[in-house]
This record gives structure tokens, C-alpha cells and sequence, in this order.
């Protein structure tokens, strides 16, 4: 009786074998290689990668596996990886105007210099099972002009701040805090809200980004511009003194163009909320980009009266390895606490003793 | 039930690849910088920069890192959760240090130099050798009065804990009694108003001038806090209403104490129940003492 509720080192064991063997399936079908997860589930790889904070294809398909695809499973795996990791560096900020793009589109001009580029995009699909993909075999590749080069694609919101006409964002050189280092006080600075929101779960961002259209703390939204495309990083060593270029990686970059703000001193501009995601990975950025805005409503003297306009709601819930952990941690035994409860509960159902005398 | 351990400390083989218990020295210097803080102000909930552990974050991240912080090669350390060494959490985080920290592990509480806890404070008094690092969920006590993290700072800088006693007030108005059985709250030496993590009230007394360090850790939140050695712990209460303890009208069916915190188990459909320690070592200490007649 007494073994019965409690639990061994040997049922942790085959825990762990009961859940390879679930993870590996039928033994007679192919095992899934990592390559093949890098390379057609590439979606997958790119939120795990965002939102474990960790650029590594390899890796963040390697979880992916580990995983059996759970994505909140991945993602942890590749947090707990990352910490582990030294910082050797901090690079300088990525430049995204010098994106070599393979999609970009801005919705508030019919046409922008450097025009709208499709892309890879889900966009228009007729969402059809294609039950062709059920069996294996050529895919016919796009229609490819070898001679073709891209214009100089520049930033749709820096054509509008030329005329004045949406608020600058300056560089206030204060030093950008690390989130995953040094805890999250409140309030925090816009750095540490926009890393905490690109860590931040994807699905939370949405409904919370869904609600600001919606009415819960709206500030109209257009997509001002979406860029996805690879980027170079740079980092600058203190031994040389100048930058090196040290890789590229493939981010994807959502700039909203907001509703204005004004007073009787200022002339009325347009505000930004801004998003970015590693890899392709659109929905993510657009929902972050408008959580960062509804999150500048202190900034912008506006009434927040709705939950994606409160930082310490948002930034507190958004992470899904800590809301993941804290949900689960319920299957953990917690029969002191609940017979706590029941004595507690039968004292206070007890037929009622001697009142204490007044 | 296994036969009581009485053989020396089991000593697991360390796992090279990782730095001694798992994190680096900086980290454990900065988790050790924020502990001195939090001993130098009993009470008062110290922020840490919180690493991602390799568990889940709500099992028991803060006081692994606290522990990491704190074991050196010599130490012998006690993981339980619920009271109990055999617990499924338990043994996996007796493991995790085993292997990357090659300690020596016990089961038994007196021979224990840190142990790490889960809900429960040994009933074997601790001595001043010992260090008692608990897991935390939520730190905050007022969390549930103020969800508002920048509100409840300002309330323990200002000392205003008027609305806890209001909280407490109106349980007794609507119970009949305060209805806080388990994480019920502190007052640390006079100042900081503490959640003792959700040990079951019936602890409660264990914390007050206790010889033994008590650190408190909190993963997720990324706070930590400390009781130090003889500190005066009182748990709030009115007058009129002073604080009470749980009792139980059974007996443990294994050792027959009749003052340790019990569980309550369902044999058989018809419910009937049967009460054991919540302790297995300290009822396994009992059956053993039975045995030599001692």
C-alpha cells in the first residue's frame, strides 16, 4: 500500500523508454532524419529557433525530433541548450535595409520603390488538401529568370518619417539589457519588452494582437511593410577595432504603421509597433508587432484600459516554457498541500461548535 | 517499504561533461552574491538572474539553482517533495545532481548537510549545520491580493500589509476561521511579510528560530529569500484568533506517531482511509527504533 503512491527510479526509466519508442513509431517506416525536419519542415525550425532564442537550424531541428513535435517541447529543449552556451560577444545591431529579400510587401502602397515581392508565402493558397503530397515524388520548381536582380528595396516607413510624417525612433545608446540574464523588472525599457516579446509565444501574441483589432486597446493597424530575408551579422572585437562579418541569418521583419498621436504642440504622426522573428515566420512577427505597440500606450499618453496594453500582464505571460512549466507542474504530487485542505474543509463543514463567548 | 538506510551516504559517479553541479561559476557567483543579499535582509525577496534549468520551470528550478549554488564536494545532500525521499521528483532531481555534481546523496535527514524540499519541512529537528533550500512557486504572498508586481513591491517597502490582515479578517467572517492552510504567510523578524512556499501550516512553527539556514527559491519568478539562523518567524494570526496547527485524530499505520503531519490514503472503493507520515524517513527512523527496542 505505502509503494503504491509513491513512484521509483525504475518507472522514471521506462517512462523514458515507453516515450522513445512512441517517439520512433513503427520501426518499419523510415526513421525522420534531422536533415530531412531542417529541410521540409523548415517552418517548424524557424519558430523553434525565435522562440528558443538560438539560431541554429541543426539544432532546432534535432529538437524538433526529440521532441515527437510538440513545439513548447522543442523550444525548451533549445532554452536549456542555449543557457548553457558562453557569450563570447554581442553583435552589432542587424541591418535589415540591406536584407537580401525573398519576400517583401507593404499594404499601404499600391506600389513602393523596389515593388512588392511575393515570395514563399501561404498568401492566396486555396487551402485544398493536395492529396498529391501523399505520394512522393517531383515537385515542379518555380519558373526561374536567371539574369533577374532585385531594386533597392528601401524602407517603406523611412520614405513616410522623410516627410515627417511618422514618429522617429532614435537610438537612446542606452546599453541593451539581456533577459535571459538579468531578471525582468518592471517597467521594463522597450529593449527588454521587444526581447521578451520575440520569445514569446506565438499563439498568446496572436489572441492578444487579435484583441487589439477587436477593440481590447485598439490603435489601427497597417502593415506598413514585411520583409523576409537573409541578413548579415557583424560583430566588432576589441583586438581589431573594426567589424568582421561573422554569417547571415534568415529573419523576418514586420514594421506597423500606427494610429497618430498629436497634442496642441506637436503636429500629428503616425506610430510603429515593430516585430522580428528568425526565419520565415510572418505570423509571429506581425502579432509581435502590434503587442509592441498596444505596449507603448504609457508612452503615447493613452488610456490602458485592456490587457495587450499592460506590460506586466503580458510580458509576464507570454513566455510558454515558463506557462508550460507552471500548468504541468500540477501532475507533480501535492497531497500534503491538498490534505491541508481537507482537514481545513471538514473543520469548516463540522457542525458548528461553542460560538466563543462574546 | 525498504529497509531503512543505514549504510554510509551513496556517492554517485560524476558526470564530466558538465561543470560541477551543472551551472557556471558565474552564475553561481551572481546566485550567491543575490543569497548574501537576501540573509543580510531576512525576508525580503532578493530578484536573480534565473537561468533556463533542463526541468520544467514549476518543478523546482529555483531551488536547484540555489543548491547548485551552494553544494560543494563534500556535501551530502537530501532531495525530498511532499516529505517523501521516493517521490517521482524527487529521485529525478536526487539524480540530476548526482550526475553532474558526483555528491553523495541520503535519505536520511540528520546526516543531510543542504536538503532540498518540496512542500514540507523534516520533522526531525534540523541542526545548524544544515541548509533547508525550498522550491518556490510563487513568492509573492500578497500575489493573490495584488497581481501587480510593481503595487506589491511598494507595498513591503512601505510595510503596508493592512490588506493581508483584511484577507485573514474576512476569511474569519465568512469561515469562521482563517482559511489558509498551507502557504500561509509570515512575518520575518518583525519586517517582511514571507510565503513560506506551500509547506502545510502545520511547518509553520519548524521556521521560527530555526538553527538551520532556510533559502527559498523561485525559478520562473527569478526571486530568492532567505531566513537565517535563529530568526524570529511568526505566522500571522489575531488575537482573538490565534494561530493553530493541524492535528489528526489518527495514528500513522506504519509507525504509530501520533505528532507527525499525516497523508491520508484511499484503500478501496468503499473510501475507506488510512493515515501515514508524510515523512518517510522520519517514520522509517520510527519503525527502525521500534525494531532494536531501542
Amino acid at each position: 500500500m505505502y509503494v503504491a503512491v509513491k513512484g521509483g527510479e525504475q518507472a522514471i526509466d521506462n517512462a523514458h523508454k515507453l516515450l522513445a519508442k512512441k517517439r520512433r513509431g513503427d520501426t518499419s517506416i523510415t526513421e525522420l532524419s534531422v536533415e530531412q525536419i531542417r529541410q521540409q519542415l523548415p517552418l517548424a525550425v524557424a519558430r523553434v529557433m525565435t522562440e528558443g532564442s538560438l539560431y541554429d537550424e541543426q539544432l532546432a531541428a534535432l529538437a524538433v525530433k526529440q521532441a515527437a513535435g510538440d513545439m513548447i517541447e522543442a523550444i525548451f529543449l533549445l532554452r536549456a541548450y542555449r543557457t548553457t552556451l558562453p557569450r563570447f560577444c554581442a553583435s552589432l545591431p542587424i541591418d535589415t535595409s540591406k536584407m537580401q529579400l525573398n519576400r517583401r510587401l507593404s499594404a499601404t502602397f499600391k506600389d513602393v520603390p523596389g515593388g512588392q515581392l511575393l515570395g514563399p508565402t501561404f498568401d492566396y493558397t486555396h487551402r485544398l488538401l493536395d492529396f498529391s503530397l501523399l505520394a512522393e515524388g517531383e515537385f515542379p520548381g518555380p519558373q526561374v529568370q536567371a539574369d533577374a536582380a532585385l531594386d533597392p528595396c528601401p524602407r517603406v516607413l523611412g520614405l513616410l518619417a522623410r516627410e515627417g510624417l511618422i514618429k522617429n525612433e532614435t537610438d537612446n545608446g542606452e546599453a541593451v539589457a539581456d533577459i535571459t540574464r538579468e531578471p525582468l523588472e518592471y517597467p521594463a525599457t522597450r529593449a527588454q519588452r521587444l526581447q521578451a516579446l520575440a520569445r514569446g509565444d506565438e499563439g498568446f501574441l496572436l489572441a492578444l494582437s487579435y484583441s487589439t483589432q477587436r477593440g481590447y486597446g485598439r490603435n489601427h493597424p497597417f502593415a506598413g511593410e514585411i520583409r523576409i530575408g537573409e541578413v548579415e551579422v557583424w560583430i566588432e572585437p576589441e583586438e581589431l577595432g573594426f567589424p568582421i562579418s561573422i554569417g547571415t541569418l534568415e529573419v523576418t521583419e514586420c514594421e506597423m504603421i500606427n494610429q497618430f498621436v498629436g497634442s496642441g504642440t506637436e503636429q500629428p504622426q503616425f506610430t510603429r509597433g515593430y516585430g522580428l522573428a528568425f526565419g520565415h515566420a510572418e505570423r509571429k512577427a506581425m502579432a509581435m508587432a502590434l503587442v509592441d505597440r498596444s505596449l507603448r500606450a504609457e508612452e503615447f499618453n493613452e488610456e490602458i484600459q485592456s490587457p495587450a496594453q499592460q506590460e506586466e500582464f503580458v510580458l509576464a505571460h507570454c513566455d510558454n516554457v515558463e506557462a508550460a512549466g507552471f500548468v504541468s507542474h500540477l501532475k507533480l504530487p501535492h497531497y500534503v498541500d491538498f490534505q491541508s485542505e481537507l482537514e481545513l474543509i471538514r473543520k469548516l463543514r463540522a457542525p458548528a461548535h461553542k460560538e466563543p463567548q462574546a | 517499504m525498504n529497509a531503512y538506510q543505514t549504510s554510509r551516504p551513496a556517492r554517485p559517479e560524476r558526470d564530466e561533461a558538465y561543470n560541477f553541479a551543472y551551472l557556471d561559476e558565474q552564475t553561481k557567483r551572481m546566485i550567491r552574491r543575490a543569497l548574501l543579499k537576501a540573509v543580510a535582509i531576512p525576508g525580503y525577496q532578493v530578484p536573480f538572474g534565473g537561468r533556463e534549468m533542463p526541468l520544467p520551470y514549476g518543478w523546482g528550478t529555483g531551488g536547484m539553482q540555489l543548491t547548485a549554488a551552494i553544494l560543494g564536494a563534500e556535501d551530502v545532500l537530501k532531495v525530498i517533495d511532499q516529505g517523501a525521499d521516493d517521490t517521482t521528483n524527487a529521485v529525478s532531481i536526487r539524480r540530476f545532481f548526482g550526475r553532474t555534481a558526483g555528491i553523495a546523496t541520503t535519505e536520511r535527514t540528520p546526516e543531510a548537510t543542504v536538503i532540498q524540499t518540496r512542500h514540507r519541512i523534516p520533522e526531525t529537528p534540523l541542526h545548524a549545520d544544515q541548509i533547508l533550500v525550498y522550491q518556490v512557486p510563487i513568492p509573492e504572498p500578497l500575489r493573490f491580493i495584488e497581481p501587480s508586481e510593481t503595487e506589491t513591491r511598494t507595498m513591503h517597502a512601505l510595510n503596508d500589509y493592512g490588506v493581508m490582515h483584511v484577507k485573514l479578517y474576512e476569511d474569519i467572517a465568512t469561515f469562521g476561521h482563517i482559511a489558509t492552510s498551507y502557504a500561509y504567510p509570515v512575518m520575518v523578524d518583525e519586517r517582511y511579510v514571507m510565503d513560506p512556499s506551500p509547506i502545510p501550516k502545520f511547518d509553520n512553527p519548524k521556521l521560527d528560530m530555526s538553527p538551520a539556514l532556510m533559502l527559498f527559491g523561485a525559478g520562473r519568478e527569478k526571486r530568492l529569500y532567505a531566513v537565517p539562523p535563529f530568526t524570529r518567524v511568526q505566522s500571522l494570526d489575531f488575537e482573538d484568533h490565534p494561530f493553530q496547527i493541524q492535528s489528526w485524530e489518527h495514528n500513522c499505520a506504519i509507525c504509530g506517531s501520533h505528532d507527525s503531519y499525516l497523508d491520508e490514503l484511499i484503500l478501496d472503493d468503499a473510501g475507506t482511509q488510512s493515515f501515514v507520515c508524510s515523512d518517510t524517513d522520519y517514520c522509517a527512523q520510527r519503525v527502525l527504533q521500534q525494531e532494536t527496542g531501542q
